[in-house]
């Protein structure tokens, strides 16, 4: 019996896995929010670095630093005898980043912009339009957070599929190996690496990214003035939240390679239409029900 | 067996993964780059849809934070450099120069609009009423921020003196400064607020910063403090006080300079 099982496994490579593998994995509560979020992050970004272009640097503290040094992070352009170059200074330590960063543009038509217009909406410097656009998916994104929120505590997707358990932490070694490995198991549930992911996503970075945005706002410091005094000063929230923003990205784009690498068309008919194609039931501890 | 299965999901996912990736790089670089550009302009419909937010954080903002909630105030030990300069900082108009040559001995405040009693206030006579002193943060709608200490005569008690009128809703700023050209001729600084933030414990008509008379360069010889929102909602260099039951009449009709370019009217965020 259990050989035959081993077999089917190994050879459904090639043969026509049975329907049976076929699930309802993604709730649409989940799948509606998934979108609407990558649409308000999409506009965020872009709309954020342009107003990033308007002061291009980060500081820590209340206040910015222009009597004394409190810079973190710089972009900017400098004349050099061969002509502008755009710089990126990360705690004093500078870097050429000509092309990018502080000095962009089609050839022979550059200018001095921190972020190139390519990355900005509007593609020109305008941080009024900006503005418009980020606190308007602000908006949709909190909006949409909340919904989730409230969506995923009634149909069980948090408890079910985010709320670590302790088999998680037992799993975690053979999880970070075989996605090294690049070695995928498609089963009902999150592997732990995809919980810590997600969790961190939903739980602290898009939190952290509303806080450390209204600790920037005048007139809600005077509401929360605790805010920024757990933020460190509103230069010091700016400066998280834009790092905040870094590690949205990078989230962005493991996200995007870890689809590619699992198989592009199930996970992405599985994020719209709900349906996911999961492994043939195989020989293993715990296979039964991961892929019930 | 094993082993075949791995290399051949590798390449599969290898190829597919630099299609889409390509792909998907041009299409972020073709939509940041100027797709929406021509939807975004100053009374694009589009952007007047995405506008209508700005409503929202304007009401959201009122309802948490009240008339009263005080923007946080700070000790001098946090005055640690002088307060950076936000927009005009060398008004180059010659009236105004005449009255800096003359120390602003002839410079009046003007109070009008919706007022029962128009007032006309020099600046003696507004450094007689009672003041308010305040150590708070300036934060430009650029991103960076300053602290300062900043003395001036309380707003509601100008708007008490000269009386306002009940049909009156917003207060507008005339500015002495020179903001920008057009072919109608110099356009001066304006601005407004409503009468809440006007009423506002700590907005104040400030002619001393950090325990010296306000320099040129941060609106000589009054500007206005307004602490619950940015740098462009406190105008410099101030000559006159309006009040109006609306503003679709001035400048562009969205109730200031900057505002007529494309900033929100509510800066409080």
């Amino acid at each position: 019996m259990e050989s035959l099982a081993r077999n089917q496994a190994a050879g459904a490579d090639t043969a026509a896995p049975s329907d049976a593998t076929l699930i309802y994995r993604q709730s649409r509560w989940t799948r509606l929010t998934h979108w609407l979020w990558a649409i308000a992050l999409f506009f965020m970004l872009l709309s954020g670095l342009q107003i990033f272009n308007a002061r291009p640097q980060l500081y820590i503290g209340k206040e910015s630093g222009f009597g004394y040094n409190n810079t973190v992070f710089a972009i900017g352009a400098e004349n050099t005898a061969t002509g502008p170059r755009g710089y990126t200074e990360i705690f004093g330590k500078r870097f050429d980043t000509t092309g990018v960063l502080g000095w962009s543009g089609p050839a022979g038509q550059e200018t001095s912009r921190a972020f190139p217009s390519w990355a900005t909406i509007p593609s020109y410097y305008d941080l009024g339009t900006a503005r418009v656009v980020h606190f308007f998916f602000a908006w949709v994104l909190t909006t949409t957070l909340l919904v989730w929120l409230v969506a995923s505590l009634i149909n069980g997707h948090l408890r079910r599929d985010l709320a670590p358990r302790l088999d998680d932490f037992r799993r975690l070694p053979r999880d970070i190996v075989e996605h090294a490995k690049l070695r995928f198991h498609h089963t009902r549930d999150y592997n732990t690496l995809q919980k810590m992911a997600y969790g961190g996503v939903l739980f602290v970075l898009l939190p952290l990214m509303i806080i450390t945005g209204l600790a920037m706002s005048p007139s809600m410091d005077s509401v929360l003035p605790f805010l920024n005094d757990v933020l460190g000063g509103r230069q010091t929230a700016r400066t998280i939240h834009f790092t905040v923003m870094l590690l949205l990205v990078a989230f962005f784009i493991i996200h995007i390679l870890m689809i590619l690498a699992a198989g592009p068309i199930n996970e992405l008919r599985s994020i719209i239409t709900g349906w996911y194609r999961t492994d043939p039931p195989a020989h293993g501890d715990n296979a039964p029900e991961r892929s019930a | 067996m094993a082993k075949f299965e791995i290399s051949s999901k590798l390449q599969i996912s290898r190829r597919k993964f630099l299609t889409s990736a390509s792909l998907g790089l041009s299409g972020i670089m073709l939509s940041g780059c100027d797709a929406f550009d021509s939807q975004l302009g100053v009374g694009d419909s589009l952007r007047s849809f995405l506008e209508s937010a700005n409503g929202l954080t304007w009401r959201a903002q009122r309802l948490l934070a009240g008339r009263d909630a005080l923007a946080p105030e700070f000790t001098e030990a946090d005055i640690r450099q002088p307060q950076r300069p936000n927009g005009v900082t060398a008004p180059d108009d010659d009236f105004y120069k005449g009255l800096l040559a003359s120390d602003f001995a002839d410079w009046r405040l003007e109070v009008s609009g919706l007022v029962e009693k128009p007032l006309s206030l020099s600046r003696e006579q507004l450094m007689n009423m009672p003041s308010r002193t305040q150590i708070t943060r300036h934060d430009c709608v650029e991103g960076w921020s300053c602290i300062a200490k900043w003395t001036g005569t309380p707003l509601s008690l100008v708007l008490d003196q000269a009386v306002v009128k009940p049909q009156a809703r917003y207060v507008m700023f005339h500015c002495l400064d020179t903001i920008d050209r057009s072919l109608a001729g110099d356009i001066k600084y304006y601005g407004s607020i409503d009468l809440v933030d006007a009423r506002h414990p700590q907005t104040i008509l400030a002619y001393g910063l950090n325990g010296k008379p306000l320099p040129v360069e941060n609106g000589a010889p009054l500007r206005v403090r307004v602490e619950r929102q940015l740098g462009y909602k406190m105008p410099k260099y101030l000559s006159k006080i309006e009040l109006v039951d609306g503003f679709a009449n001035l400048g562009g009709g969205r109730g200031g300079y900057w505002e007529d370019n494309g900033y929100d009217w509510y800066g409080g965020i």
